[in-house]
């Protein structure tokens, strides 16, 4: 008998509460800034049999949405071959390349019996803060294998049927720079599948295995189906769209990313095979990891498709082999946030061309792994490691948001405060940048400008960003936005890297700043039909300036700010004729 | 009968003013609905009063729950505000901690209450150890404030980086502010909230400055109003944090009332339940468009620290812990693509409403369901605003909407909204209860407002709660809630260090001196206590954790010791999180100071029915309710009637003016010595 929709929906919440209140346990207890603050985890419930996401939390990183499934399969394929999965097993691992995303990413798989079977498993994700390698806080852009990104475990037991496996975390620990931080998020992450495991259980209990069971076949389907009637709304036919990474951090040449969007009735095809092959530098990904980021796109774009694995079903993925977005071991992957955001700005451009209702133009594309390590005067090791906000993409009903967080995650910035207090450091700005915003209709959202001046002796620098020379691009007519800059500051003045947005333990002394601005939001819509009133309110803010608001907009202001109605007309009838 | 002495409460609402009159010479209660006079308030509160109390004379203290300061925020509507801060950070309020209204979807906008032109930069900056790298000048602050006054601000708000470590730059530019500003509309960040992240305290900060002119004038207009009339005694203003102020600190910090109708109705539950002999509640209050919980746990509301009252608007002063979810009687009800049902986030509201108040929305409501499944009488609405609901058009709307794409009958399909809706708001109490480490058997819940009551029994079965409490007048609660409650004043100060580093005696004894303060500041109001209470609170967390847990703990005679300290931070962290981490240093983020001065206990026996009846005497009718998918026979009661003792089994209907009481098959209820309805299952209540 099919499950009644009654008790479905209220199944769906039951569940969806569950995987939440994971979120929230570990959020609360880890102990880095990461995810605590950033909240750079994720927790599910995952098929018995395939590993596919059933449920997935809320409030966790979007990007782990789609590609915590491949990890439970990881662990599914590893037991098979190793006796089985027991009652009271707990997994570990961050191999990247077997359903992970980079190093920095500890997964923790738990299986929850029931009568002596598998149910489904528990998942928990979470960013560490320091998992050895050749740079503090693991994003070493000048990685070309993943040995130099920290170190690789492949899925072990952490957990064997209940008993906890001391060595393992002994490994781990050695292997950090901040064992003490490990420790803490390890904790946090046991207690959030603790917490899981009890609470599935009593929702079992309440409703009966076969029931929810029933309403777990019964959800992916529903999905797939929502996902199916959405795609067949969309015209069919074949868009196009390409975009650029800066380079790998080893070599400078720009990286391509293209897709090609068919709509077929209600299915679609995301056809990446003119992509850039595998690269030398970290900014590879592996092909679970590229199809995540396609599920973080779309969702986006048609927010009430559900969160779990019915809505890939109507979706065909072309992707080549052992190429930029499905590589192999030892590639080095440690850079993948930048290649995803850039997948996810591909997919937004091509769905902006069927769907410009629904579209947004390109955001910030860059989280700009920021870290700063040296040594107090006591000896004390310091790391400050930090990620920076910019601007969201215009869209059809409106401008881009002031300094957003990256499509794939919902982190929080953290407190300069908090940051000031724990590290020797002085922000001497922390401002809205202008004119970063792409022009359009709608204007796309500003940037942030951040300086950073150091106080203690000395310290070593490792940037990890990108769109230092391909901005984020607007849709639907809009332009694009300000790229990336960054600059440190040395005896001789200021300095901007060679590879723009990444570089590699350069040194800092007391006193000495590093300036890093983001970039904006693309546009949307011709900004030559922007209501000129709202031109002259952006100029009145300081978000665009007088000479932007003439060049990109066309609207000319008098002295006090005013709109210049004649001169305005004329400026854009000229250049409507061009 | 003795010369009355009045304790009035009165609670504005969006349409109706509250008014609670206690008279505690002869121990009687008065109750008064009018209607409120949006654009001033004080006209329909003094109204109000002056319909029941000739002599305003006789009154001795006005307690107020305001929504003046929170309409002010929704509504922005504040006044044009200011901002003096460090240089190089003007953005800090504009920037927020880079977040978005949504997780998906990327269409997010947010507008700061104060626009970048007016927020203004001066050099000066403090380290965060405390130390004065740049001393501010008083002249740059002149300078500024004379600018923002001339451009029309009329409030502001300083605000410098660090300020929380040492605010010796932000009091010298503050005081440099009061000597050129034309009004007393100056706020002192650090003085609102002397604690560490910048975006936080900003935002408290700035708020209160924006809401000081709009507040102040209000409450100026009140206290005239009273005079006019004849009144002298004391105005208390009650605070988010469930605490009473005296009207002249509301005018200072007008930021504490963000919540204040809220928090009145919460403490108004909680005296409610304590009396009737329930430590353990969870007040639900249904509107139009939303479901709000509350969780009180041994006679104490649950505090959070910081609440969001729109994206980006955060305000952090301890209040009420308000869990809000958008599921309320005008949830509207629909099937999605994937033909799963939904309930909510979309509301019809009140205007246009529900199908069946005929005002034009077509889409059915949970509202629509309990009419169709004959929960309310269409011939007797709440509120007293429609004659009657148009029962058949909620029937068709729910047929097209949700029984032809679910393949169900009208009565199936109306009792599917109501499960979904149910199982909503029991996700709510689960969050606030289970989440918490919390036994929902041991907690009663309290519906107020108009739809809650219809609900409450499905809430018991479905998270297991032990029994439900309906208040005799449900619609009034907020106003009785201002007459009950405390008077409390918070206060917070940033520590920042390990605890190894800190001479806790000394911090003890700095405690004690601000407590001592605080309770001077309770002593200045006149107001009578039953005692002053003092709690003293940590925010305290391991090394390299960035979320606090809070440590409650009691400074000994002998003073505060390290030891003391650690023990308490190890046993809330074991309570939080069940193990603790062996080996690393903890430190002290923030001290918190409550000092409450306890006012007398109301004796609830004043609402118990003096003349009630027997319970066959108070039945008005039968109707016939759908419920578990068959149809059943409830008889109808006039609930004020009701005697002391009366018990109802389910499924009944019991009809007020201001809610209708569902009590489902299964369940009974017995009204208790206060008047109160107690709700049970009903081998519990035999046992």
């Amino acid at each position: 008998m099919a499950i009644d929709s009654v008790t479905l929906a209220i199944l769906k919440g039951r569940l969806e509460q569950i995987a939440d209140e994971m979120d929230a346990t570990l959020f609360r207890s880890a102990f880095n800034p990461i995810i605590a603050e950033a909240h750079d985890a994720s927790h599910g419930i995952y098929d018995a049999v395939t590993g596919e996401t059933l449920v997935q939390g809320k409030s966790g990183l979007p990007i782990f949405v789609g590609v915590m499934a491949f990890a439970v399969k990881a662990v599914i394929d590893k037991a098979a071959r190793q006796g089985g999965v027991h009652e009271g097993d707990v997994w570990i691992f961050n191999d990247p390349y077997d359903g992970g995303t980079h190093l920095s990413d500890f997964r923790l798989v738990k299986p929850v019996f029931r009568d002596g079977k598998v149910f489904c498993y528990l998942a928990s994700v979470g960013h560490w803060h320091d998992v050895g390698g050749n740079v503090p806080g693991n994003y070493n852009p000048a990685a070309t294998e993943c040995f130099q990104e920290g170190m690789l475990i492949p899925p072990v037991k952490l957990y064997d049927r209940g008993e906890f496996r001391q060595d393992v975390v002994d490994i781990l620990s050695a292997n950090s720079r901040l064992p003490m931080s490990l420790y803490g998020d390890l904790n946090g992450q046991i207690n959030a599948l603790e917490l899981g495991e009890k609470r599935m259980s009593s929702l079992l209990d309440e409703y009966s295995d076969a029931t929810v069971g029933e309403c777990l076949v019964e959800l992916k389907a529903r999905a797939a189906q929502m996902m199916r009637a959405r795609i067949a709304e969309l015209p069919s036919g074949t868009v196009s769209a390409e975009d650029f990474l800066d380079n790998d951090g080893i070599i400078d040449d720009p990286l391509k990313i293209a897709l090609d969007l068919t709509i077929e009735n209600d299915r679609m095809v995301l056809d990446f095979t003119r992509s850039s092959p595998a690269c030398v530098g970290p900014v590879n990904i592996s092909r679970s990891t590229a199809i995540a980021a396609c599920y973080v796109a779309l969702k986006h774009i048609f927010g009430d498709v559900p969160a779990n694995a019915g809505v890939l079903e109507p979706v065909e993925f072309r992707i080549a082999e052992d190429s930029l977005l499905s590589v192999k071991a030892p590639k080095p992957v440690g850079g993948y946030t930048e290649t995803i955001l850039r997948l996810i700005d591909v997919v937004f451009q091509a769905v902006a061309q069927i769907a410009p209702k629904e579209a947004m133009a390109c955001a910030y594309g860059t989280i700009n792994a920021l870290s700063l390590a040296g040594h107090r005067e006591n000896g004390q090791r310091w790391v400050m490691f930090s990620f920076f906000g910019g601007g969201h993409g215009a869209h059809a009903g409106g401008d881009g948001l002031n300094h957003g967080n990256a499509p794939i995650s919902t982190a929080t910035i953290p407190p300069l405060e908090i940051l000031e207090a724990a590290y020797p450091v002085r922000f001497t700005q922390w401002a809205l940048r202008p004119d970063s915003g792409g022009p359009g209709e709608f204007r796309g959202g500003l940037g942030a400008v951040y300086e950073i001046e150091l106080l203690e002796k000395r310290a070593d620098v490792f940037l990890f960003g990108e769109r230092g020379k391909f901005a984020p691009a607007g849709v639907v007519g809009g332009r694009k936005a300000a790229a990336n800059r960054f600059w440190f500051e040395q005896a001789d003045g200021f300095h901007e890297p060679p590879m723009a947005s990444k570089i590699v333990g350069i040194h800092i002394d007391r006193g000495q700043k590093l300036r890093l601005e983001t970039p904006g939001g693309g546009g949307y819509g011709d900004p030559f039909v922007r209501e000129p009133e709202f031109v002259a309110r952006d100029v009145r803010l300081g978000f665009v300036s007088p000479e932007a608001a003439r060049c990109e907009y066309g609207v000319v202001l008098t002295d006090d700010g005013a709109v210049d109605s004649a001169e305005t007309d004329n400026l854009r009838s000229i250049e409507a004729a061009e | 009968m003795m010369k009355p002495a009045y304790v009035i409460g009165v609670d504005v609402g969006g349409t109706f003013t509250d008014v609670f009159i206690l008279d505690e010479a002869n121990g009687t209660v008065t109750t008064a609905k009018v209607p409120s006079t949006r654009g001033d308030q004080s006209k329909g509160f003094v109204e109000g009063i002056a319909r029941n109390v000739a002599d305003f004379g006789l009154i001795s203290t006005v307690v107020h729950g305001t929504t003046v300061g929170t309409n002010a925020l929704l509504e922005r509507n504040g006044a044009r505000t200011g901002i003096i801060t460090t240089q190089g950070f003007r953005d800090v309020l504009e920037m927020r901690r880079r977040d978005r209204p949504t997780t998906w979807g990327l269409k997010g906008s947010f507008t700061p209450v104060v626009e970048r032109p007016d927020r203004v930069e001066v050099e000066e900056r403090v380290l965060s150890d405390g130390s004065v790298l740049q001393a501010v000048k008083e002249e740059d602050v002149k300078a500024q404030a004379r600018a923002l006054a001339d451009a029309g601000c009329e409030a502001v708000c300083v605000f410098f980086i660090n300020g929380y470590a040492n605010n010796d730059n932000e009091k010298t530019a503050v005081e440099a502010v009061r000597s050129v500003w034309p009004n007393a509309y100056v706020t002192a960040a650090t003085e609102i909230l002397p604690e560490i992240r910048e975006f936080e305290r900003l935002s408290t900060a700035t708020l209160n400055a924006y809401l000081q002119p709009v507040v102040s004038s209000y409450l100026d207009r009140l206290e005239t109003g009273l005079a006019e009339k004849g009144f002298s005694g004391d105005i208390l203003i009650v605070q988010s944090n469930g605490g009473v102020m005296s009207i002249d600190t509301a005018k200072r910090y007008p930021v504490r009332t963000a919540l204040s109708g809220p928090a009145a109705g919460v403490i108004a539950a909680t005296q409610i339940a304590r009396a009737a002999g329930f430590d353990n509640i969870i007040s639900c209050d249904m509107g139009g468009t939303s479901f709000d919980v509350s969780l009180v746990a041994d006679g104490t509301a649950a505090l959070a620290a910081q609440t969001a009252i729109d994206f980006g608007m955060v305000v952090r002063t301890p209040m009420i812990e308000i869990t809000t979810i958008g599921a309320g009687g005008g949830s509207i009800a629909s099937v999605d693509k994937s033909g799963l049902l939904q309930v909510g986030p979309e509301s019809a509201g009140s205007d246009p409403g529900p199908v069946s108040y005929g005002l034009g929305n077509d889409r059915p409501t949970v509202t629509d369901a309990n009419v169709v499944l004959g929960r309310i009488n269409p011939d007797r609405p709440i509120g007293g605003k429609l004659a009657r609901l148009v029962i058949e058009d909620a029937r068709r709307a729910i047929e097209i909407h949700i029984a032809d794409p679910l393949g169900l009958s009208i009565e199936d399909a109306a009792e599917a909204i109501l499960k979904l809706a149910n199982a909503k708001m029991a996700g709510a109490i689960r969050l606030v209860s289970i989440e918490k480490g919390h036994d929902p058997a041991k907690f009663a819940a309290m519906p107020f407002g108009g739809g809650g009551a219809l609900h409450t029994g499905a809430l018991i079965k479905e998270v297991g709660l032990g029994s439900a409490l309906v208040p005799r007048f449900p619609g009034v609660t907020s106003a009785l809630g201002c007459v009950v409650a405390d008077m409390r004043h918070d206060r917070v100060q940033t520590i920042n260090h390990l605890l190894d580093q800190i001479d806790a005696a000394e911090l003890g004894r700095e405690m004690e001196g601000v407590a001592d303060d605080t309770e001077k500041l309770l002593a200045g109001t006149g107001v009578a206590f039953a005692a002053v209470d003092r709690i003293y609170e940590f925010d305290m967390l391991y090394l390299g954790q960035t979320h606090t847990v809070s440590v409650p703990v009691t400074i000994a005679r002998s003073g505060l010791t390290r030891e003391a300290i650690r023990s308490a931070f190890e046993a809330a962290y074991k309570e939080a999180y069940g193990r603790l981490l062996e080996g690393i240093p903890m430190r002290v983020m923030n001290y918190r100071i409550a000092v409450i001065g306890r006012r007398p206990q109301l004796d609830m026996a004043v609402f118990a029915p003096t003349a009630g009846k027997p319970e066959q005497d108070c039945r008005i009718g039968r109707r016939s309710i759908f419920c578990d998918g068959t149809w059943h026979e409830a008889v109808v009661y006039e609930r004020l009637e009701l005697e002391v003792g009366a018990e109802i089994s389910g499924p009944a209907l019991l009809e007020q003016s201001d809610t209708t009481i569902f009590i489902d098959p299964g369940l009974m209820g017995r009204v208790d010595a206060f008047g109160n309805l107690v709700i049970e299952r009903r081998n519990t209540a035999n046992g």
